[in-house]
């Protein structure tokens, strides 16, 4: 494919960079607000990054120092995310968390995290003693003297939320421009309106805001134009994903205090039924390191044996790595530079980044609208309508569904049942798919056990037929990520 | 829809269709197969070298032929099938429902339930293998698709893991259509496959084998770009120091077929740990009455023609099922002692066998100049010397009924392998 070169500037009130979690919530809040708006994204699609690779926890806030941003925006969120989870159809569940306590000794340190909960406002909040424990997880270890419980934790999916936020920003005006690395920002007046004028790999973009939601990137982009420097280090998480037939080996999220092996790791189902165990946390230096590790994925399989002895580690269908953007001060950076007007800060989203998003959304894109004088849109699309699910449908929903659209009829992916009806949809709708890894990431097809070995050539038959190109020309997930060579015997 | 048929066979690859072609055979008329690909054949319309038949036909056929041969034979006995038709579910009074465009969702109730379902490959995250997740992994089956029904190469230069056949059959395939293999890697200190595919994929082709040695890492952001290999102990743990990077862009996984058996699960029915397939008696029957399995669903298979053998018996006893019924009562337990890894049946009850029964066995380790033995009871009643055996080659022994109902009271028949 060519590279796209646009022959005209662009003129935005608002871009925003990066279209993760944080980018499309700040996109869909602005969205609601009569401004131009762009997203700019170096990958090929939404939730390329951090946003993909991580617990995919809707954490409680009992972990965040209170008065921190961490801790409100933790809190705010959480609340949100029920709400939001009908409003735009993605996959969320409350099903509540613990922090298992190891030592008698340590007891004291979780009434003192219990305490911390319930001073950021946390809801519910009950010390369990052993019995309790094993009572409500019969698969927890013996060891755990007690918990912390905390019944409003819960569990989304990442790319559901990510791209339910995406989709929604785009129905309601936003523009989304994919494949396009950001190079400089500059602040600039020569258009009698300051503003600043971003420099991509596709051409100039001029906007009067910004708004920096790029990850592990941030401080790269701050640093351009504010003298209030930050600093993100890529800490890296490895996890492990397990086969379905575990997905009820836990019920809550299981947290641990820290141990002698260092901060705890945490076994979780996922909201799609899978059990999940990690991360590790280690600071690298490659932003771009999302490799596992033998050590990594060893780390992970001790830690979670303290938790529970017999993790079905033998089910385990793939491992991945993801890159949490830690800020050296150790809290979310929310809002305008102080000395950078009209640039906006989402930077340093870790934990409980993905929680915290669609508040960190809300909140940033008031203040923007504040600062542009800008006015709320009268028809503002408040709901989206998700995929059909044809593996969570009731028989008479897939019966009249497939009567109206005999694609839906046409199991594609065996192991997690996704349908021909349901891969098109995907690449059809607003902000589609357009890679094995979109597809993946909207219908869950290549997701389950066998690891797409039987779908990913029917996906990619689909795929080609939808794009109108070339087998050839499909990737993984964009870029130089092509999934063929080329054609039988033509180099002989 | 809702239809009643005697028998409902799951799968319409070689195990599926000999079932079903056997129990027409023995003269039930009433037969359904349900197959979720778009045509009859299963796994053999991809693979398209030679070297299928050799037992069944008395001669070589590509996978396709082999296929066709039953395929036509389905056709001509008039079996009912139904294609791109997903099964979702098996209820334990067998009640199958299934999916498809043109009936959308269905349920057909079933006297007999003969499942078929295959096996499924191994993927990289079942093995832990650490790196990077580019474009260019693939199981060596998925390659094999690509390359034999699709006509694209996944890439150009190729690293296998694993030497269970599918693998060296790709390296072969890869090979021809323009692909260099640097170099297949055998984690165990033996392939996982036959013998005469050792020699005609690699040998024949000067692509060196490394046993004992795996991929520690794997390379490359967007595309494979490269893997690392080292030798492993006899942990099969990494040995510091060997590591070696092999520059490629594709890496194959060939390292172990898992039978498909969700449905199966979903039934309640018994499995074997050391096949992760269903439990079943001399009538290929699982721990649920009138449920039979064959194929690469009840243990994985090196040869068709055994498949094929395999099949036929589950068909011919799920006719009985459907006619007469089984007998019941106390069966003889088979037990897989001593090197052998398990036994395909795992119980007989005589009064249901032919008049021989093929017990089909795998053992755990490669092993020279031993004998396979068999014991009724206490008593060793086979003795016979194997001047080789693996654990990629299945093994089998004949007993015949005749001399089981001779014994009355037998409680179990043992069957090990001693060594000299």
């Amino acid at each position: 494919m060519a590279p796209e070169i646009w022959e005209v500037r662009f003129m935005y009130d608002v871009v925003v960079i990066g279209a993760g979690v944080t980018g499309c919530a700040v996109a869909r809040e602005l969205s609601r607000y009569d401004l131009k708006i762009c997203v700019l994204e170096r990958e090929e699609d939404v939730c390329c990054g951090t946003s993909k690779a991580n617990s995919g926890i809707v954490h409680a806030g009992h972990d965040a120092r209170p008065g921190s941003l961490k801790a409100k925006f933790n809190l705010m969120g959480n609340e949100m995310m029920e709400d939001l989870s009908k409003e735009l159809d993605f996959p969320f569940r409350r099903n509540g968390s613990m922090v298992l306590c190891f030592k008698e000794e340590e007891k004291g340190k979780l009434e003192e995290l219990k305490r911390q909960g319930e001073e950021n406002g946390v809801k519910g909040l009950r010390i369990l003693e052993r019995e309790e424990i094993r009572r409500m997880e019969p698969n927890l270890t013996e060891n755990a003297v007690a918990a912390l419980y905390a019944p409003s934790g819960g569990i989304v999916c990442p790319f559901g939320l990510t791209i339910a936020l995406a989709e929604n920003a785009y129905v309601n005006g936003a523009e989304f421009r994919f494949n396009t690395e950001v190079a400089s920002i500059e602040r600039v007046s020569d258009t009698g309106r300051e503003g600043y004028l971003l420099r991509t790999d596709k051409g100039e973009i001029r906007s009067r805001a910004v708004v920096n939601a790029a990850g592990v990137y941030a401080d790269t982009f701050n640093n351009m134009v504010s003298g209030r420097k930050l600093s993100i280090i890529p800490r890296k998480g490895e996890y492990r994903l397990l086969d379905k037939s575990t997905g009820k080996f836990v019920d809550k999220t299981i947290f641990q205090m820290p141990t002698e092996l260092g901060k705890g790791v945490l076994i979780t189902p996922t909201v799609h039924g899978n059990l999940m165990v990690g991360p590790t946390a280690a600071d690298i230096e490659d932003k771009e390191g999302v490799n596992t590790t033998a050590e990594g994925l060893e780390e992970v399989a001790l830690k979670a044996a303290l938790s529970a002895e017999h993790v079905p580690g033998g089910q385990v269908i793939t491992s991945f790595a993801g890159l949490r953007a830690h800020e050296a001060g150790d809290d979310f950076v929310i809002g305008e530079a102080e000395d950078a007007a009209f640039f906006f800060n989402a930077a340093g989203i870790e934990s409980p980044g993905l929680t915290s998003a669609p508040a960190i959304g809300a909140v940033l894109a008031e203040e923007i609208a504040g600062r542009l004088g800008a006015v709320r849109k009268e028809k503002f699309q408040v709901e989206r309508k998700g995929i059909f699910c044809v593996s969570t449908a009731t028989k008479e929903e897939l019966a009249d569904r497939i009567k109206e659209n005999p694609a839906y009829g046409n199991v594609i992916c065996r192991c997690e049942t996704v349908t021909e009806g349901e891969i098109r949809d995907a690449v059809r709708r607003p902000l589609g798919a357009k890679s094995l890894d979109g597809v993946k990431r909207r219908t869950r097809a290549g997701m389950g056990r066998c690891q797409s070995g039987f779908c990913s050539p029917k996906v990619m038959e689909i795929l080609a037929e939808e794009l109108g190109c070339s087998k050839l020309e499909l990737t993984k997930s964009g870029h130089g990520s092509y999934l063929l060579a080329g054609l039988d015997k033509e180099n002989l | 829809m809702r239809k009643d048929y005697d028998i409902v066979v799951i799968g319409g690859g070689p195990a599926g269709m000999a079932a079903a072609a056997s129990a027409r055979e023995s003269g039930i008329t009433n037969i359904l197969i349900l197959e979720r690909d778009r045509e009859l054949g299963g796994i053999l319309n991809q693979c398209i070298h030679n070297g299928f038949g050799l037992h069944t036909f008395k001669e070589e056929l590509t996978g396709p032929e082999y296929a066709a041969r039953f395929i036509s034979k389905v056709k001509e006995a008039g079996i009912d099938y139904m294609l791109n038709t997903m099964v979702l579910d098996i209820s334990p009074d067998k009640e199958v429902t299934a999916m498809n465009r043109e009936e959308g969702l269905f349920t057909v109730r079933a006297g007999a339930v003969i499942l078929a379902m295959g096996c499924r490959e191994r993927p990289r995250g079942a093995l832990n293998i650490p790196g990077y997740r580019p474009a260019g992994i693939y199981s060596a089956g998925t390659a094999q698709r690509l390359v034999n029904i699709e006509g694209f190469l996944p890439g150009r230069e190729v690293v296998i893991l694993g030497s269970g056949d599918i693998g060296l059959i790709m390296a072969r395939r890869m090979t021809l259509e323009g692909a260099k293999v640097k170099v297949v890697a055998e984690l165990m200190p033996y392939s996982g496959g036959l013998k005469r595919n050792i020699v005609q994929c690699l040998d024949d082709f000067g692509i060196p084998l490394k046993l004992s040695h795996t991929v520690i890492d794997i390379d490359g952001k967007e595309r494979v770009k490269g893997v690392t290999l080292a030798r492993v102990d006899e942990n099969r743990k990494p040995i510091p120091g060997t590591e070696e990077y092999i520059p490629c862009d594709t890496l194959l996984l060939s390292v172990g077929l898992v039978p498909e058996n969700e449905l199966t699960k979903g039934m309640g029915i018994d499995l074997m740990r050391a096949t992760s397939g269903p439990k079943v008696n001399e009538s290929m029957e699982t721990s649920r009455e009138g449920v039979f399995a064959c194929g690469n669903v009840l243990h994985v298979h090196d040869l068709v023609d055994y498949v094929t053998q395999e099949s036929e018996e589950a068909g011919k006893a799920a006719a009985r099922y459907i006619k007469s019924g089984l007998k019941r009562g106390a069966a003889v337990e088979v037990e897989a002692a001593g090197g052998v890894r398990y036994t395909v049946p795992s119980s007989i009850q005589p009064e249901n066998a032919e008049d021989k029964i093929v017990v089909r066995f795998r053992v755990g380790d490669v092993y020279k100049d031993s004998w396979i033995s068999v014991y009724y009871d206490k008593e060793r009643i086979l003795h016979r010397k194997k001047r080789i055996m693996a654990p990629g080659e299945m093994e089998q022994v004949i007993l015949k009924k005749e001399e089981l109902q001779k014994r009355m009271g037998l409680k179990k028949i043992t069957i090990t392998i001693e060594e000299a």
